[in-house]
């Protein structure tokens, strides 16, 4: 059990159970869709971007609890954060979940984040964890078109 | 109200006067020896793909140690026995579905490829703007594509038998899309999704009745049931060899010689050919017409053994212990507070697909294979019967004759593991 509990946080159990920000956003400027095909997750998510800056973020969608809590947990995150700060944090999250065991982070740069640091120890679990990443970065981007994870 | 173990009890009498060791059929599959993060291994997604027996290994080894070569194309000793071995393999299948002729077993990669052939070559030839193909709500994404790639190309429309609650076709509903329109009907035989045995043999008599003919798509059918293609009266039959125990890449198309006989190739390369000029080909007869280019011939092999062993062990005894295992854990897991199953129909055959309250299946998945069991999760490529019954994704637990009682209670504690670590 104890991979596990690695993987399954308290924290992350909590954003699962009670996501924070799971709402379609009224006033949304940007929108926009993600999907992972080979599980049939599927997340939407909302930002009103003023200035470059995320005013508000919200998603909706259906996923397992990592996609859920690590999307519940990029919109606390990312509130009041440039489009540039945001775009870091993705890279810094992702290189985190990517990176080799035993690597460690500096908490001050991911914060909260640090608790899917266990999804490295599950490969196919880390595409759950970017799906609502790769999704935020595709509305940044206001390309409007779906992203996969494929 | 009965307890779990007296159950066990119960079917395993019932399994060993049956005449049915699955522990002597255990040994016959190597695989099934190892450990996963520690722990056993349950294997319970033979519905993915089946485990693969030891005279099976056996056969594709020998074939690539003391018997390579081309078939139908050599003079010498080798390519002779390969060719040999290899349309002894088509005679098998044959025999296995009750195919009249070996002539109306074709070679494929897979079901998939299967239908695909079906399409292209008999529906193309047979369809037209304003006709209608029948389909039902259960399909696999290989029995709805295909039909959708052809519609296109043609102009023709899909029409969809709907189901109930349980997971069974409405035979009523498909009596009223049976019209003048109707060209095709292609119907799964089992459903990889909900498990559910369709009636296939009315279903194909009522299409009949209006002079249309009827694919069944055998997938997940072959492995658990004996399948008589006469009996049934079905004009085409598609299976995959990797749900058979048998390797991946081979799968087969049984059709009707009448109807093969009339249907263009469906690919051109060599060894479909009878001459070829730049001005004319003449095309070699089936089954060979369809089989262009040089065919998996270790997997056909690989087939011919894995039909072998299965007739050895017994058709109707695996029947019999699979359906006695089914009924154990199908009451096992329905036990469970907040488990859901999906596909509840009266008839069904080696799959048990549920959801958690509150637990996404991806997470079942992944808490299970950390007590090593692995199962499917997800939407199983049968996207639209799960927005059927509402949900995304299911966890699936299917079954071979090699699983066990067991293996079965390790899923329901491995599932009070998941309710837990969620609770």
């Amino acid at each position: 059990m104890s991979d596990l509990r690695e993987l399954y946080q308290e924290v992350i159990l909590d954003h699962n159970k009670r996501p924070r920000n799971f709402q379609k956003l009224e006033g949304a400027n940007r929108t926009a869709e993600g999907y992972n095909p080979l599980c049939g997750d599927q997340i939407t998510v909302y930002l009103r971007l003023e200035d470059g800056v995320i005013r508000e973020i919200s998603f909706q969608g259906s996923g397992c609890a990592i996609s859920k809590a690590s999307a519940s947990m990029m919109t606390a995150a990312l509130k009041g954060k440039t489009k540039a700060e945001a775009e870091d944090l993705f890279e810094t999250f992702h290189t985190m979940l990517t990176s080799d065991l035993g690597v460690t982070f500096d908490p001050l740069e991911v914060g909260k984040l640090a608790a899917f640091s266990g999804v490295r120890e599950f490969p196919v679990r880390v595409k759950c964890a970017t799906l609502p990443w790769h999704t935020l970065h595709a509305a940044l981007e206001g390309k409007g078109e779906a992203v996969s994870t494929e | 109200m009965r307890t779990i173990n007296e159950l066990a009890a119960q079917e395993t009498l019932r399994a060993c006067s049956a005449g049915f060791d699955v522990e002597r059929v255990r040994q016959d599959f190597p695989i099934l020896r190892q450990q996963v993060h520690g722990k056993p291994l349950v294997y319970l997604d033979s519905a993915a793909t089946s485990q693969k027996p030891q005279v099976v290994i056996d056969a594709v080894t020998r074939y690539y140690q003391a018997e390579n070569s081309n078939v139908h194309r050599g003079i010498h000793l080798l390519s002779e026995r390969a060719t040999e071995l290899f349309e002894d393999a088509r005679a098998k299948v044959a025999r296995f579905l009750n195919a009249s002729d070996a002539r109306e077993i074709i070679f494929v990669r897979g079901a998939t490829e299967g239908i695909n052939l079906v399409a292209q070559s008999y529906g193309k030839m047979s369809l037209k703007a304003g006709d209608e193909i029948i389909i039902s709500a259960m399909e696999h994404h290989s029995n709805i594509v295909p039909w959708q790639i052809l519609c296109q190309e043609t102009g023709a429309a899909l029409r969809v038998i709907p189901i109930n609650d349980d997971g069974e076709l409405l035979i009523d509903e498909f009596k009223k899309l049976l019209n003048a329109r109707t060209r095709l009907v292609s119907v799964v035989h089992v459903s990889n999704a909900l498990g559910t045995i369709n009636p296939v043999k009315q279903i194909i008599e009522m299409a009949h009745s209006h002079g249309v003919p009827v694919v069944i798509d055998g997938a997940q059918a072959a492995p658990h049931l004996s399948v008589d293609v006469r009996a049934l009266d079905c004009d085409f039959y598609v299976l995959s060899g990797h749900k058979l125990f048998a390797p991946t890449g081979i799968g087969i198309v049984f059709g009707k010689a009448h109807l093969l006989e009339a249907m263009p190739p469906y690919q051109g390369g060599g060894d479909m050919i009878l001459s070829v000029t730049f001005e004319k080909t003449l095309y070699n007869v089936v089954p060979f017409k369809f089989e262009a280019g040089t065919p998996h011939i270790a997997g056909v092999i690989g087939l011919g053994a894995a039909i072998d062993y299965l007739t050895e062990v017994g058709l109707d005894k695996i029947a019999a212990y699979e359906r006695e295992l089914l009924a154990y854990a199908t009451d096992a897991l329905s036990a469970i507070p907040g488990l859901r199953m999906i596909g509840t129909a009266k008839e069904k055959a080696g799959i048990l697909s549920f959801v958690l309250d509150g637990v996404h299946a991806h997470d079942i998945g992944t808490i299970l294979d950390q007590e090593g069991i692995a199962i499917r999760t997800g939407h199983h490529c049968a996207q639209p019967v799960l927005q059927r019954f509402g949900v995304p994704a299911t966890a699936r637990a299917s079954l071979a004759f090699y699983n066990t009682q067991e293996e079965i209670d390790a899923l329901v504690r491995g599932i009070h593991k998941v309710t837990t670590l969620f609770g």
